[in-house]
């Protein structure tokens, strides 16, 4: 009873101090990150680490952008794109198979392709690897394309017959009537009402597949194939001790999704959880 | 049901009637079906084949061997190291994550107009790639040049720098502890949704009852967060366990074995060693692992389901 008051006193002064202090966590490896880059590799050596950079130096960004940061940009862009867009046709397909269509197997089937989700991708590796050098995939970009949307397919295919569930049953039955087909009901009905788990699938895959490193690994080896995360691989090795110019191109690798961040907070944090809780 | 039918083209005298409709579920589920056969249960059954293989994955000199990689396997030393690691990983990441990222919802329950860009700027960790995260904290923890080390020198705590990702003692936990910088805001805006799914009438009713804050919380807020827990207990231990992208990066799994998963362990056998018959193996080994814990921890916590 009469620590009511008290404890009420602590929370006002612990909240704003825990929010702070966790604030404090998240930003300083973001400001290291971002100070160094605008530092020369002479300052990088001879002055403190948190010691402010000397000017607003963009030596680091020219030097890394004139270089093949861009192929690297545009092989990401190029794989992300087709891949997100394959999954969200494939697997509102077979979305809409589960959702609406009776056939022996549904639930078996539908139970099979999201117990998908549990499986390590790290199992499919060498067999991938094998598969795609045999397959005379290996080292383009669009080796990348048969594994993104594979491993996506289980948690979209999830996500998506769920949401085709809430679609009432009204509508199609009234396409039904006008002699509709199951194919123009899914391309005219289903489709265009499943934008927002569409939205959703979208977005968690995109993210994933931008940030993925292993198939890209693995799958490609020469800058002229390679996607974004593996910039920062390649770079590492290429400009050895040149701290800022590495911290450059892993501030760059990252401002593609923290500008989309910035325009969309609420729908990237909403598409993250829901992506990662189902699956 | 009115049954909308077509003729097929080929159909001669004997009628064959071949029903779109029945045909539509083939139609619909063949693409994901087919992708999902050649990348996902294709390569999984492969791996199974290949971990009875002596094989350097170049010329056709692989040879069946049997059961031998996985005798090597029960008695490899390396291997259940790297499987201890992966478990330490899952045990330390809901330790270390789990009241954090609680006692965080709640400050942001009670934060009131700052909350929203406080989560805004807490979820930014999530968007990087892990190997941007990798590099970067490679650097963080660098033992000459590391802001870590600067800062514990800066603030009379000098004689604690370590180098922290060279040491076999420290490597570990120096990437856990990124791990869970990473992981932290993604658990809080789970438990934020399990605490903003707690009705406000009751903590009304109880406050007027005599209730404190803190009681309302720990004896009613809590309880209430069981489901949120077993949600978030299940997908950190299932993450942990197949893990590989930042240790990779930032120790490749040493020194020394220190930091080593089953992932990375794989990885090194297969790419680095050329035994794809026994990196397969491990592969395989680490797929029935996960499976097996997966599949208890789902039921264990299927047995308790409540709202998340």
């Amino acid at each position: 009873m009469a620590s009511s008051p008290v404890s009420r006193a602590t929370g006002r002064v612990a909240v704003p101090v825990l929010g702070l202090i966790w604030l404090a966590v998240t930003t300083v490896p973001f400001l290291f990150m971002v100070m160094t880059s605008f530092k020369t590799q002479q300052e990088s050596f001879s002055s403190s680490v948190w010691t402010l950079p000397e000017a607003f130096n963009l030596v680091n960004y020219i030097d890394v952008l004139s270089g093949s940061f861009l192929t690297y940009l545009k092989n990401s862009v190029m794989v992300v794109a087709i891949s997100v867009l394959l999954v969200m046709l494939i697997a509102s397909m077979a979305a809409y198979a589960f959702a609406r269509i009776r056939f022996r197997f549904n639930e078996a089937l539908f139970g099979l392709i999201v117990a998908g989700m549990i499986v390590p991708i790290h199992i499919t590796l060498v067999p991938i690897y094998l598969m795609t050098r045999h397959m005379g995939l290996y080292d383009s970009p669009f080796a990348l394309i048969g594994p993104y949307v594979a491993t996506s397919l289980p948690i979209s295919v999830f996500i998506l017959t769920e949401f085709m569930r809430q679609i009432p049953k009204e509508l199609e039955e009234a396409a039904r009537l006008d002699g509709c087909g199951p194919f123009t009901i899914y391309f005219k009905i289903f489709l265009p009402l499943s934008g927002p788990g569409l939205s959703t699938v979208a977005i968690y895959n995109g993210i994933m597949m931008w940030n993925e490193f292993i198939f890209a690994y693995v799958l490609t080896s020469s800058t002229s194939t390679r996607t974004l995360p593996m910039a920062v691989w390649d770079f590492q090795g290429q400009y050895a001790s040149n701290i800022p110019a590495i911290l450059t191109v892993v501030t760059l690798t990252s401002l593609p999704l923290i500008v989309a961040y910035a325009f969309g907070q609420e729908k990237i944090v909403n598409g993250m959880m829901a992506g990662s809780l189902k699956g | 049901m009115t049954d909308i039918s077509t003729r097929s083209a080929g159909g001669g005298a004997g009628g064959t009637v071949l029903s779109l409709r029945k045909l539509a579920p083939v139609i619909f589920l063949a693409p994901a079906i087919l992708l999902l056969a050649v990348y996902l249960l294709y390569p999984l059954v492969e791996s199974f084949r290949l971990s009875l293989l002596d094989w350097n994955g170049l010329g056709t000199d692989a040879r069946f061997v049997g059961l031998d990689n996985w005798k090597k396997l029960a008695s490899d030393a390396l291997f259940w190291r790297a499987a201890r690691n992966n478990i330490l990983l899952a045990v330390f990441s809901v330790l270390i994550q789990m009241p954090i990222a609680v006692v965080l919802a709640v400050v942001l329950d009670n934060a009131g107009r700052g909350s929203r860009i406080l989560k805004i700027l807490y979820f930014l960790p999530l968007l990087m790639s892990s190997v941007a995260l990798g590099v970067l904290f490679k650097y963080f923890y660098d033992v000459n040049f590391g802001p870590l080390n600067a800062l514990l020198d800066y603030v009379g705590l000098g004689y604690l720098a370590q180098d922290w990702l060279g040491d076999t003692r420290y490597a570990l936990g120096a990437v856990i502890a990124v791990v869970c910088w990473q992981y932290i805001p993604f658990y809080m805006v789970l438990f934020m949704a399990g605490l903003a799914s707690f009705p406000a009438e009751i903590s009304e009713a109880a406050k007027l009852d005599g209730a404190s804050e803190s009681t309302i919380f720990w004896k009613m807020k809590l309880p209430h967060l069981r489901g949120t827990f077993r949600t978030a207990i299940v997908l950190s231990v299932i993450g942990a366990l197949r893990y590989f992208d930042l240790i990779y990066v930032m120790t490749g799994g040493g020194p020394e074995g220190a930091s080593e998963l089953m992932a990375t362990y794989m990885y090194r056998n297969v790419f680095s060693s050329f035994q794809l018959g026994y990196g397969s193996t491990v592969a395989s080994a680490m797929f029935i692992i996960v499976i097996l814990i997966a599949s208890v921890l789902l039921r264990f916590s299927k047995r308790y389901e409540t709202e998340i």
